[in-house]
């Protein structure tokens, strides 16, 4: 017995995944090549479920600027801003992230994570009432308690039980903040983003969209999924992260929130953190100015997640609702999602093993992310992957009807 | 037809005196379950009702709509038994019509 024995259940669960050879947390990459290949095991390997949307982690241009940076400002700040200082790059981005957004306020933070546990636990506390979709990330989860406001829950994507939460709360005190997301990440599915606009303004409440998997991916000029909908208007606060599109690490919120710049003051995820390094400030600025001016990364992005979604369709397999650069494969149970994960891997597929309770129903996922780096060749590649294993486990539909005899 | 009438009295929030019972819930975890149950307060929703956690949310989400009411979730975790989610409810209520 010692002070982790409380955590027994889930150790079992992982000891026994592990028997059965696979261990998906515990993916070791001897090499990573580009944004789509690595060596694993001594074989190249298509990465399939790294988030690298727009496949920057290696453009030339953020790579230079980051090196640049590194050898005139340094390796670190070795604190945070409210104790060290903001350096240029700080401010530079955030003006950046304004003006890419239209917004007069942006912050930056050093973690995704951290963006929402600090924008979340500032504009909501004791006595005003958090709004969240039940599918929501942990880190929204985790936001969400450091503040200490009321917490409630509505169904996924449903504007209706969303609105029947908030009229329950007619004529009690305190702020309404509805907390959605652009693309969720468990299935790819986007919020109904008019609909839950529409209750926001009827209810006077105020609304976040966490845009972390939809910036670079949707809208015109790559804002997310309230440009794609034409609702900005109504979206009080936008946060996101740089670590997925942008290739680098960090999280953001941009606003025209009056007096948005006390959050530096009250916002304790923002203040006792070091801030990021000078090298990923360069890279994420400069991924952010080819974001802008590259639309055709976003077109190469959508043109292979509509490929692999119809592609997996077309196999058999079942996927989320919509094809996004998320796509995630439905498993009929643990054990077949274990084994095809392996399976995979050992051809030269990677992607991410998803198992309940971290799923938004109780069936286990294969998630797929594509980027615009990935080429045709390697989509088509990993749909003959994703068809033979899925031969070889029985699980698609031809693969049934041979084995119940109908064939 | 009991159902229909507590639904009636709740929307009407006349129903000062109805207390949530420990057959409301049965019926509610019923329709989730889509099986019979026997309950008492001391029922572990968890260990005793064998639900995991998505099947623990739908109840509650059904409960909640039962009742016309919305659940904290800071609540919601301090609830354990069939015991604790009556009190809750009935604290709830007690604010709403209050």
């Amino acid at each position: 017995m010692t002070i982790l024995a409380k955590h027994a259940a889930y150790k079992a669960a992982y000891d026994a995944l592990r028997t059965h050879g696979a261990d998906p947390l515990n993916v070791r990459f001897e090499h990573v090549l580009s944004p789509t290949e690595g060596i694993l095991n001594g074989r190249r390997t298509i990465l399939l479920g790294t988030h690298n949307y727009l496949g920057l982690t290696f453009d030339p241009g953020c790579i230079e600027k980051a090196v640049e940076a590194t050898r005139s400002q340094g390796t670190g700040t070795t604190g945070s801003r409210v104790a060290n200082g903001s350096y240029d790059g700080h401010l530079r981005l955030e003006r950046a992230l304004a003006d890419f957004y239209g917004r007069r306020e942006a912050m930056v933070f050093t973690t995704g994570y951290q963006a929402n546990l600090g924008v979340l636990s500032s504009l909501v506390g004791r006595g005003d009432h958090l709004m969240l979709d039940a599918d929501s990330h942990a880190s929204i989860y985790d936001g969400s308690r450091l503040g200490g406001s009321e917490v409630i829950r509505f169904r996924h994507n449903n504007p209706d039980d969303l609105y029947k939460r908030l009229r329950r709360l007619e004529g009690a005190p305190g702020d309404r903040l509805i907390v959605v997301e652009g693309i969720y990440s468990m299935m790819g599915d986007t919020a109904p983003l008019k609909e839950i606009a529409a209750v926001k303004r009827e209810t006077g409440a105020y609304l976040l969209v966490d845009e972390a998997h939809s910036l670079g991916v949707l809208g015109d000029t790559g804002r997310g999924l309230a440009e794609a909908l034409g609702v900005e208007a109504d979206v009080d606060f936008i946060v996101g992260t740089f670590s997925k599109s942008l290739g680098s690490v960090g999280g953001f919120c941009v606003s025209d929130c009056v007096d948005f710049d006390v959050m530096r003051i009250v916002c304790r995820p923002y203040m006792f953190t070091a801030s990021l390094p000078p090298g990923v400030i360069a890279s994420t600025l400069e991924a952010l100015d080819t974001l802008r001016a590259k639309p055709a990364l976003r077109a190469n992005l959508m043109r292979n997640a509509r490929r692999l979604y119809d592609g997996l369709n077309a196999l058999g397999f079942t996927t989320g609702p919509e094809a996004n650069p998320i796509v995630a494969v439905v498993m009929p149970s643990q054990e077949i999602a274990v084994a095809c994960w392996k399976l995979l891997l050992d051809s030269g597929l990677y992607l991410n093993l998803a198992l309940p309770p971290a799923t938004p129903t109780n069936a286990p996922l294969l998630r797929t992310s594509v980027s615009a780096a990935h080429t045709i060749g390697q989509i088509d590649t990993a749909l003959s992957i994703f068809a033979d294993a899925g031969r070889r486990l029985g699980i698609l539909p031809s693969d049934r009807r041979r084995a119940g005899g109908v064939v | 037809m009991r159902e229909n009438h507590q639904l009636s009295l709740v929307d009407s929030a006349v129903s000062l005196a109805v207390r949530p019972t420990r057959d409301d819930l049965a019926t509610v975890l019923e329709q989730v379950l889509g099986r019979s149950v026997q309950i008492t307060d001391d029922t572990d929703i968890v260990a005793d009702l064998g639900m995991d956690s998505l099947g623990v949310m739908n109840f509650v989400m059904a409960i909640e709509d039962f009742y016309d009411i919305s659940i904290p979730l800071d609540r919601i975790a301090q609830v354990e038994t069939i015991g604790d989610l009556i009190h809750a409810v009935e604290h709830l209520r007690a604010g709403a019509l209050g």
